[in-house]
């Protein structure tokens, strides 16, 4: 049972008869453990919610947690470490009274009026109203040799496996901010770094640009695409095909981190969310509010376009706002709220 | 019991010659993944004390080994029976996913 606080029966409990028998309802569940799922937890925590947030086994703390320095989060002049400013974040909820669940969500029942969240683990959770926050997973190439080669020479995380390529020549593939960081990082080990991308030009901001045009150690292999690795037990080289004439050339090297972008992380919700035609999760206008009721969503997975930790929190903030908002009309419109403990007979059931 | 640790001058004696299955967790400090999926490799050791060997070996304490077997990417879990790797799994996963990744010596 959660610290603190009577047990609070959503107003529709009585015409509910599938409540789960020993399950608390709560009023909010937060998915997901970035800048947006904190953030929703410390505004939800602080307006008494009791958030309970599920963080993921072994990705809690999101995408932060597999970078560096992070420069353009407000108030950190110095700069802070991702999973140092992640650890604050949360601290900061749990502070407030959210309660944090290392552990990951198999299924969801969200359609009624009490969202049921299922764990790895098989405990059942209940609440009146979701935040959805699972931000978004690494996008993969799509080519054969790159799931035969993952973790063989291929990854998706400079932080974690850069350490391995000590004076070896590796390949980052993208244009964007994290291609750049991740490159810009692996000159520390590597011995030279291509950066591939398919344009002409970067899509990250001036400064990472900077940082890497100014770099000695990395090259840049404009507009080609990246059409095979190879190797059989290990990452020996890359093939890549003109994106101007046509023409095709390998280049032989030990690594390649691939840095392309995101995909917002709807597999839980694909049948049960409208999604975006970019495969966001659908929110009404500048509200988190998704197609069901109580149902609210936030940071990358609904964001196809900004995905800062900055705008993600921002974005978290709007959905423990809303949360509030949602929770007090159906008070209201519903039978009063009401203390189970004050209920005959319930305090029984609870206590199973 | 959690999981122990494991080094270079052990290596042989915990791991080449052991009797049973044993999974060498390859990981490192600042590895954040590693340090997510320590915890659940501790959980999976105690509750199966009798059928697999847990160890963990620290691949900046050990390149040496690291680099024999050809890390590139940590988390990095091997199974070895009797001298030969028989499973690799690479990346943290949530726990029942490392348990079906284990089934075969967990059964």
């Amino acid at each position: 049972m959660r610290a603190g606080g009577g047990i609070r029966r959503p107003y529709h409990w009585l015409s509910h008869p599938e409540l789960t028998e020993g399950v608390d309802v709560r009023h909010v569940i937060i998915i997901g453990s970035g800048p947006a799922g904190y953030t929703a937890a410390i505004y939800a925590a602080r307006a008494n919610l009791e958030p309970l947030v599920i963080a993921s086994s072994v990705e809690a703390g999101g995408e932060l947690m597999n970078t560096t320095d992070v420069e353009n989060f407000p108030g950190f002049p110095e700069g802070i470490q991702g999973p140092d400013l992640m650890t604050k974040m949360q601290e900061q909820a749990e502070r407030f009274g959210a309660e944090v669940l290392y552990d990951d969500v198999v299924d969801l029942d969200i359609s009624g009026p009490v969202k049921r969240v299922t764990l790895g683990s098989g405990a059942v959770h209940e609440a009146t109203s979701l935040v959805y926050a699972t931000g978004s997973a690494h996008r993969k190439i799509g080519i054969e040799g790159e799931d035969r080669l993952s973790g063989r020479g291929v990854s998706y995380c400079a932080t974690c496996d850069g350490f391995f390529f000590r004076e070896r020549e590796i390949a980052v593939i993208g244009g964007g901010d994290s291609a750049m960081e991740e490159a810009t990082f692996l000159t520390k080990f590597a011995s030279k770094v291509y950066v591939v991308h398919r344009r002409g030009e970067l899509r990250a901001s001036k400064i990472m640009q900077e940082r890497a045009f100014a770099n000695p150690k990395i090259e840049f292999v404009w507009n080609s695409e990246v059409i095979d690795i190879l190797g059989d037990e290990a990452v020996t080289g890359l093939v890549v095909r003109s994106t101007e004439d046509g023409v095709e050339r390998s280049i032989p090297l030990d690594g390649v981190f691939v840095a392309i972008g995101n995909d917002p992380r709807t597999h839980l919700v694909h049948d049960k969310l409208e999604l975006t035609p970019a495969g966001t999760i659908w929110v009404d206008g500048r509200s988190s509010r998704t197609s069901l009721p109580g149902v609210f969503a936030a940071g990358d997975v609904i964001d196809p376009t900004y995905r800062q930790a900055v705008t993600a929190a921002g974005s978290g903030t709007v959905a423990a706002l809303d949360v509030e908002h949602f929770l007090a009309a159906v008070g209201e419109a519903g039978t009063p709220a009401a203390d189970a403990d004050q209920i005959e007979g319930l305090a029984e059931v609870d206590a199973a | 019991m959690t999981a122990k640790a494991t080094n270079s001058t052990s290596w042989n004696e915990d791991v080449l010659q052991a009797d049973g299955p044993v999974l060498v967790d390859f990981w490192a400090e600042w590895c954040g993944p590693c340090r997510m999926v320590s915890p659940i490799l501790d959980q999976i050791q105690a509750e199966n004390p009798e059928k697999i060997t847990i160890l963990k070996l620290n691949v900046d304490e050990n390149p040496d080994l690291a680099m024999k077997y050809q890390i590139t990417s940590i988390p990095a879990m091997k199974v070895f029976n009797k001298g030969e790797v028989q499973t690799t799994i690479i990346g943290a996963k949530p726990k029942f996913a490392l348990e079906q990744d284990l089934a075969t010596y967990l059964a």
